[in-house]
């Protein structure tokens, strides 16, 4: 999403609202003129996305875990919906998407005030504010719902809703806004369409902190930790590859074709990545699992995120194909020789993943997609001869990194101090299902 | 009662063949049997499933237990349609018991032992 467009008339306007008084309504783009075509795709894409959280992520989820834990597993995706979107309305929109300081937006938002029925964002200026405050909103969900798979199976379910709000305004939200918002790594000209940085690698390795402190599951390494059935894991697959091309092909912010670059982009990096992810354990394991194609195809769309409105169609299936074997390599070798027990490999997946993505988007960018009136150059990568692109997704990727991996930390810290992250070892071996809900599946 | 005149036939088999048993023993007469899914193991052990790369033992395969009662001189024919229909040879097959009936009675009309059958 390069949505610098636009950002300084923002800032301006911003400013002189603030300077005579005027109501924040005024404070929209003069020019803006809203579009019923994008208005209509965005709106299809924001439910698009929206459905990748619940069901999509809910039904991958619980169908890896034991029978125990399915019902607490997708708790964590719904109430991840609900307070997320609450906390979205309240202050998140506002922090991530007004202003023009490096670090952090501005209250000009909060409680969506001030959003009037031509109000629209200087970051999509020819749909609605409110779809946009939707779309971004259904992102920051599926984001903080992704790491619930790290810690599943063992964390207490009051610490993990205080882990969700606390998470999302100190962490993504700063991150959203640095990259999307008009923060210091968009003043920088970072590529992320669509969330290889503020999405994949930020949930990754969130999770892959939040599993080093909450420890490895009771029985790790000697109880047989087989998913329950993989069958909902497939239909969650489907739901998420399908939403998936709501999720890139919405990030153009537009019906336009830079949409279809993105969506052709995507779709074409999840049949590599499944096939890939296939091949490998046929090769080195002797069958080709079923959950190795769903996490191939999952590999894939991660990866391809950041780079899918920037590149051609083939450049898609070259990501594709190196997402799915590093995150094979990172599930069933990195993860058994370090030792931590990311549950469900958030890490291994999507903080690889969209690495890798991020990196790749600086390599493959193609000057001609993302080229507008607006920014008449476009932004090449690598391969047309920018190599600094590179270094410029490398330094995204570790502020990224650094942020959410010392953030998640803290967090998660100080919250053990008021109440335990983890579940009592009775209560996990029981399941989480009847101790933390009170409910089980017969 | 007993006198050993009633016998009940329990076979452990394999769950794919639990119609071609079926067919087996109502072409001999039989007039009823309970099938169950049960899990356990013998000569064939369990087997290993792998996901993502982490390798499970499964030592408790999915089988078939049923059970049927007979006359003790339609033993030998039960037994013989049991391994008849449910066999193929390769390990993990299953295994038949026969044990004595104490008692039968058919809930419905009071019938007793080998009517009840």
């Amino acid at each position: 999403m390069t949505r610098h467009s636009g950002r300084m008339a923002c800032g301006i306007a911003a400013t002189l609202s603030l300077i005579f008084g005027a109501a924040p309504a005024l404070a929209q783009d003069a020019a803006a003129k809203i579009d019923g075509a994008d208005t209509a795709w965005m709106i299809s894409a924001t439910a698009l996305v929206l459905m990748m959280t619940i069901p999509g992520l809910a039904l991958f989820y619980c169908g890896m875990v034991r029978k125990k834990n399915v019902l607490a597993t997708m708790a964590q995706s719904v109430a991840c919906t609900a307070l997320c979107s609450l906390l979205w309305f309240a202050v998140g929109y506002s922090l991530s998407f007004t202003g023009d300081a490096p670090a952090l937006g501005t209250f000009e938002r909060l409680f969506l005030r001030g959003i009037g029925m031509e109000a629209t964002s200087a970051f999509a200026p020819t749909i609605p504010e409110l779809v946009y405050v939707v779309y971004q909103m259904a992102f920051a969900i599926f984001t903080v719902a992704l790491i619930a798979g790290a810690i599943a199976d063992r964390m207490r379910f009051s610490a993990f809703l205080w882990f969700v709000a606390g998470w999302l305004i100190f962490v993504y939200v700063p991150i959203a806004h640095w990259v999307w918002g008009g923060g210091f790594l968009a003043g920088i000209g970072v590529l992320d369409f669509a969330g290889g940085t503020v999405v994949h690698l930020n949930a990754g390795v969130a999770g892959l902190v939040a599993a080093y402190l909450l420890g490895k599951r009771h029985g790790y390494g000697t109880d047989n930790f087989a998913p329950h059935d993989l069958s909902l894991a497939v239909i969650g697959t489907g739901l998420l590859w399908v939403g998936w091309l709501g999720f890139n092909g919405g990030s153009a912010l537009g019906a336009n074709a830079r949409a279809a670059f993105a969506i052709t982009a995507t779709h074409l990096a999840a049949s590599t990545g499944a096939l890939t992810w296939m091949f490998l354990e046929w090769w080195t394991r002797g069958k080709p699992s079923v959950l190795g194609l769903i996490t191939g195809a999952i590999a894939g769309l991660g990866a391809i995120t950041p780079a899918s409105g920037f590149v051609l169609p083939w450049h898609g299936v070259v990501i594709g194909l190196i997402a799915g074997a590093i995150c094979f390599w990172a599930c069933t070798w990195l993860k058994l020789r370090i030792g931590y027990d990311d549950s469900l490999d958030v890490f291994g997946v999507h903080g690889i993943g969209g690495a890798t993505g991020t990196l790749l988007t600086g390599v493959f960018a193609v000057a001609a997609l993302s080229a507008g009136p607006d920014a008449p150059e476009g932004s090449p990568g690598l391969l047309e001869g920018n190599a600094r692109q590179v270094l410029i997704q490398l330094y995204a990727v570790g502020a990224v990194l650094i942020w959410s991996g010392a953030l998640t930390y803290v967090l998660l810290k100080a919250i053990d101090f008021l109440l335990p992250l983890r579940v009592s070892q009775q209560h996990e071996i029981e399941g989480l299902d009847l101790t933390q809900h009170g409910e089980a599946l017969k | 009662m007993g006198d050993e005149f009633m016998k009940l036939v329990i076979a452990i088999i394999k769950p794919f063949k639990l119609e071609d048993v079926r067919d087996a023993l109502v072409a001999l007469g039989v007039q009823g049997m309970t099938a169950s899914e049960v899990t356990g193991y013998g000569r064939q052990k369990g087997h290993t499933e792998i996901y993502r790369g982490a390798e499970y033992a499964v030592n408790f395969l999915p089988k078939i237990r049923i059970e049927v009662a007979v006359p003790s001189d339609r033993v030998a024919a039960v037994v013989d349609a049991i391994i008849a229909s449910a066999k193929t040879g390769q390990i993990g097959d299953g295994k038949i018991f026969v044990t004595t009936i104490d008692q039968a009675v058919r809930i419905r009309t009071g019938e007793t032992d080998v009517d009840a059958l």
